[in-house]
């Protein structure tokens, strides 16, 4: 009896290592193979030269301008709008019916299929609001797409705030704003950053929100206006990927964007998840 | 007036402006959910409810006598999703059991951040990897026409659907308290007995909201189906097949499909078929996670 226990236990928790070694080997497989097949096409013209000859040679630049400029309008759009609903949340709003009301809103925005906020956009911003394919419809469309992210971790950033703070500031005789702006916000603000950077990074990698709003085939020139199309890295990969007579030939090309897209997007979170590590130890001693 | 009075009003004007900005997600969702029907409900004229639900054919570009029949793509979709799920339930919620249970200190701040970026990986990356090395890896190994059907579609939807559903499981799992742990210790209990019927049960609610909203975005996911599910408008009859799941739909033909023509009412329509699909999804999630919200001590 003793044995059937022991060695039911050793089985099932040998299921669960193997498991997640599983998850660990299917990481390291996927980052391996882009980093190994993408490693020899990343050199410094290929970071700093627009594509050439139909996007068969040539570098990537347009597109890492692209990325850029709609991940920092993305973040524009969602930082204040999610800040500002965190500190409704947190600071102001009594459990009730309307706090209930905008949490149901931020678990459903969170929910809805990324390729759904594309529809949107286009449907929005592109053809009624006439911005046209855009940065600014795909900066728009990318924030509201993050604007819960933002939320998230400002509140958990406000949560994390001890009462303390707030109740010597308004002993002191200050007023609820004054306490918030003066107090709770800058005791905050290192968490609110750090969540909004998680922001950044998801932005930059998602395609089907742009698909449609503001992402070009292939454009030689740098966008001048917020009205302008761009190239963007996610969309680069997959238009050389799986459109135009070239798919094999520029299979280095792909590779090498897959590459500079996770060190992006990898190095953004890294830099988050390092930053939060250390916030949290800061707070616990 | 005087200085407080003025500083109330202030005060109270503050409050209000952030009541406003608030509302932005909520104001959000509607507005996605009028203009989804606004552009989608006018194919309606043309194809009937049912006929567009249940429609075999799909040629939205046929001159004389085009086809809005999506059925093939919402059972593409179901497939790709359950046959994930088959595989990222049991991952995801074991590695949080992992994490959660068996992990020192030390794995603990290892495994954590690797889900964190496995879930932090582009969708379109995790499609490439799908087409240009897992296909092939199919089509070799099985022999197969073509490696992008199915059986890759499900298995690369389910390495992005791992982390979600292991990260809010760990919470879960984590919230239990210490002392139903040790009460089940002190009864006899092994570490396994104590995992499967006490810490188990105790955050199954979380579990279950985890693994919903994981599901729900495989649902939603479009690069990773777009890539690798091989793009075929008919219902698969094996996971070596080829399907096409509902966002697939929308991103390949958008692109493409006329502002105001019947094709472009059409793929609205199939969103809204997909916002309600995960709406749905996360309606169920919210609900069990408040309702059986879980509870510390249990208090005689």
């Amino acid at each position: 009896m003793m044995r059937k226990r022991q060695w039911i236990e050793f089985l099932a928790l040998s299921t669960v290592r193997l498991s997640i070694l599983i998850v660990g080997a299917a990481m390291l497989i996927m980052v391996g193979f882009i980093v190994i097949n993408g490693i020899g096409s990343i050199s410094w013209s290929f970071l700093t030269k627009p594509p050439i000859d139909s996007m068969t040679r040539g570098g990537i630049f347009p597109a890492i301008v692209g990325t850029f400029y709609l991940t920092l309008g993305a973040v524009l759009v969602a930082f204040p709008l999610g800040v500002a609903t965190a500190i409704y949340l947190q600071e102001y709003a009594k459990e009730g019916r309307i706090i209930r009301l905008i949490r149901f809103g931020v678990n459903n925005l969170a929910g809805i299929p990324s390729v759904v906020f594309g529809l949107f956009g286009l449907a929005f911003f592109v053809v009624m609001l006439r911005f046209g394919s855009s940065i600014l419809s795909g900066s728009l469309t990318l924030g509201l797409l993050i604007l819960p992210v933002v939320i998230g971790a400002s509140e958990e950033a406000l949560k994390s705030v001890p009462q303390t703070y707030r109740e010597a500031s308004l002993a002191l005789g200050a007023t609820k704003w004054q306490t918030i702006y003066r107090v709770v916000l800058p005791a905050a603000l290192p968490g609110i950053l750090t969540g909004s950077i998680l922001g950044v990074g998801r932005a930059a990698g998602e395609t089907a929100p742009i698909m449609f709003t503001a992402a070009a085939f292939y454009t030689p020139k740098l966008p001048e206006s917020l009205f302008d199309e761009v190239m963007a890295l996610p969309y680069h990969i997959y238009v050389l990927a799986t459109a135009g007579t070239h798919i094999d030939q520029t299979r280095p090309i792909q590779y090498g964007t897959a590459l500079v897209l996770i060190c992006l997007v990898l190095g953004i979170n890294l830099i988050a998840i390092i930053i939060r590590s250390k916030l949290r130890k800061k707070q616990y001693s | 007036m005087t200085t407080t009075k003025r500083r109330q009003i202030k005060e109270t004007g503050i409050k209000l402006i952030f009541l406003l900005l608030s509302t932005a997600a909520i104001v959000i969702v509607a507005l996605i959910f009028i203009f989804l029907f606004r552009e989608g409900i006018p194919i309606f004229k043309t194809v009937s409810v049912k006929e567009f639900l249940l429609g075999q054919y799909w040629y939205p570009t046929d001159e004389s006598n085009p086809d809005f029949g999506i059925f093939p793509m919402i059972a593409g979709s179901l497939i790709v999703s359950f046959l994930a799920s088959l595989l990222a339930v049991p991952l995801g919620v074991f590695s949080a059991i992992y994490m959660a249970e068996l992990a020192s200190r030390r794995m603990k701040e290892i495994v954590k951040p690797v889900i964190e970026l496995l879930a932090s990986i582009p969708s379109v990356v995790i499609g490439f990897f799908g087409m240009v090395v897992f296909a092939p890896f199919l089509q070799k190994t099985f022999n197969l026409p073509t490696g992008l059907n199915v059986l890759n579609a499900s298995i690369m939807l389910a390495i992005m659907a791992v982390p979600t559903i292991a990260s809010l499981s760990e919470d879960a799992i984590h919230a239990v308290s210490r002392e139903l742990r040790e009460a089940s210790y002190a009864l006899g209990a092994n570490r396994w007995e104590t995992i499967s019927r006490i810490v188990i049960p105790a955050s199954l609610s979380g579990i279950c909201t985890a693994v919903i909203l994981g599901m729900s975005r495989a649902i939603g996911e479009t690069m990773v189906v777009l890539m690798v599910a091989g793009g075929a408008a008919a219902i698969p009859a094996s996971i070596f097949e080829s399907c096409r799941p509902l966002p697939a739909s929308i991103a390949a033909e958008m692109a493409e499909a006329p502002v105001g023509s019947d094709h472009y009412h059409a793929l609205f329509a199939t969103g809204i078929v997909l916002f309600i699909i995960t709406f749905i999804f996360n309606v169920i999630a919210d609900y069990i996670a408040t309702k059986y919200k879980q509870s510390g001590t249990a208090t005689l």
